[in-house]
């Protein structure tokens, strides 16, 4: 199948042509297929942000190619317009950008300017209300009288409800307590179940991302430094650490674990650490 | 888009401008100014261009920064001249056509007033691209200290000013975020009638305003976590003190004064 969403050696400079001239991008070349959860991870500064915002049109490429089922976002005005309803972006802290007097106006925002009718809109509202787990009846009241988590659902929700295939979020779940960043998860991972949607998520949290993701980006300096499935990034361990990142806890102590001469193999996340101890107990049981 | 505001920018340097007391640079930008409105004909306005020309110089900043400033100033200055033109009655007449009629005082007069608003922008824009917000506000409070016997609040005034230029980026920078936000939803900011334009901004001055209380509310804490309370009693880390170089620009400053009045008394 071809991949829905395509990255063609993009290249970004900010500034181009005075002192404050900085490259943002150099070279960068992914695919992302249907319904495929990316994990995109990087140092601060390595241009994680400036690439997500290639991917729905915000910024415009100094050189290179976005390509939306095959045709370059950049085609037409009307493409371009176009690529941010079916590539949604939740931005970081997205609960500073709610506006309207109620909740269900904000989440209808997006819907609104894709200029839907009244009962598509409605259902659409619901819907992500839904998907964010948020009661109905909040729908009603100011979304500046909310919680700060459930401010943040809200916002994500106002982009749920364009119906994306494409859901971009920025670190869905910073600044978040535990409860809060599991429901959070929970919530894209029903989204992207029920729609078939592709994600691609920024986070800092190894372990967010060792466990959901099919595939990881690195981004190190502008570069993409690596492009591979969970095992095949987390296994450059020393890498990754100079890089400024580094590997999922429970990897670590896995590795430890092997050093201190335990029989395992290297782990990525809790349910797999849970299975290779038990399946060691079990093995070593008569011992 | 929104970046290219120049607005109270200061690019970092160490050329003898930028070393100045920050009270020299205004105090020479006021008598600079002076001298420019003292300026009548074209031989004192190329003293003050020549001047301008030397700060600039020596300022190491690039021209093209300080036309780039200019730039937001064009309906100002279009606006300006087109007045003069029409507005001056003179005895020349170039064209005369319905009721305009164009005389070549009009058109010479426009002109002074044109360079005359550049000239006084660009000395500005020099001031604060060579000055840090910070030493500019010092400078500001120090100036107008003896105001103080008055019960005029100077140390409030200039730490507001102080705190307002330090926000105009990060307000700035955070305008562009929203606009981000708001557009990844499918906001349209560039077409649609004045009304579809004007009500377009709601998306983004509702969440502006209410980012800029939260940072005001912020800021208030931590200062008064800080035990801030006012200016009385408060001392400073970097006291200004006048140097030598300062006493040089004010020397240059007033000779540009006494050149220029000079000049008009000889009806020049």
């Amino acid at each position: 199948m071809a991949p829905i969403l395509e990255v063609k050696k993009l290249n970004h400079i900010y500034s181009q042509g005075t002192p404050f001239e900085h490259v943002a991008l150099q070279d960068v070349s992914f695919s992302l297929e249907r319904g495929e959860f990316l994990g995109l991870i990087g140092h601060t500064g390595s241009g994680k942000s400036t690439l997500i915002q290639h991917l729905n049109g915000l910024l415009k490429p100094t050189s290179g190619e976005v390509l939306l089922d095959g045709k370059s976002i950049w085609e037409s005005k009307a493409a371009t317009r176009a690529s941010r309803f079916r590539v949604g972006l939740v931005f970081q802290y997205p609960e500073y950008q709610l506006f309207e007097e109620t909740v269900y106006k904000d989440i209808a925002f997006g819907p609104k300017n894709m200029k839907l009718d009244k009962e598509e809109i409605h259902r659409r509202v619901l819907e992500a209300a839904d998907f964010v787990a948020l009661p109905e009846s909040v729908l009603e009241s100011s979304p500046f009288d909310l919680s700060g988590g459930q401010k943040r659902r809200v916002a994500i929700a106002g982009v749920i409800a364009m119906e994306p295939e494409i859901l971009i979020l920025d670190e869905p779940t910073a600044g978040l307590d535990p409860q809060g960043r599991e429901e959070i998860l929970e919530n894209i991972s029903r989204y992207r179940q029920e729609k078939n949607a592709a994600i691609i998520m920024v986070s800092h949290s190894m372990s967010d991302v060792a466990r959901m993701s099919d595939r990881i980006l690195v981004m190190n300096k502008a570069h993409l430094a690596y492009d591979g499935s969970v095992k095949e990034v987390f296994r450059q361990a020393w890498q990754l650490q100079e890089m400024g990142l580094d590997i999922p806890p429970v990897t670590r102590v896995f590795m430890k674990l092997r050093e201190k001469g335990l029989d395992v193999e290297p782990v990525y996340t809790m349910e797999q650490a849970i299975h290779a101890l038990k399946t060691l107990r079990g093995g070593n049981g008569h011992a | 888009m929104l970046k290219d505001i120049t607005l109270g920018q200061y690019f970092p340097g160490t050329s003898f401008i930028h070393r100045l007391d920050p009270r020299t640079k205004l105090l020479v930008l006021i008598v600079y100014i002076v001298a420019l409105f003292v300026a009548k004909t074209w031989v004192s306005y190329l003293v003050c261009l020549a001047f301008l020309a030397l700060c600039i110089a020596i300022s190491t900043i690039s021209l093209k920064s300080i036309f780039r400033g200019l730039k937001p100033l064009v309906f100002i200055l279009v606006f300006t001249g087109v007045l003069n033109i029409f507005l001056t009655d003179g005895e020349t007449v170039l064209v005369k056509w319905w009721i305009i009629t164009i005389t070549l005082e009009g058109v010479v007069r426009a002109v002074y007033m044109i360079v005359r608003i550049m000239m006084l922008v660009s000395a500005t824009f020099l001031l604060t691209y060579t000055t840090s917000p910070i030493s500019l506000t010092d400078g500001l409070e120090s100036l107008l200290s003896p105001l103080k016997k008055l019960h005029f609040p100077v140390h409030e005034l200039a730490m507001m000013m102080c705190i307002a230029l330090r926000f105009i980026p990060t307000l700035i920078e955070e305008t562009d975020k929203i606009m981000s936000a708001q557009r990844s939803r499918g906001a349209d900011f560039e077409s649609g009638k004045l009304m579809e334009r004007v009500r377009a901004l709601i998306p983004i001055l509702v969440p502006l305003f209410i980012g800029a209380f939260r940072r005001a509310d912020e800021l208030a804490t931590a200062m008064e976590c800080r035990c801030y309370h006012g200016g009385e009693g408060r001392t400073k880390m970097k006291l200004l003190r006048y140097k030598r170089r300062d006493y040089l620009a004010f020397l240059a400053g007033i000779i540009l004064l006494a050149t220029i009045i000079t000049l008009r008394c000889f009806g020049w």
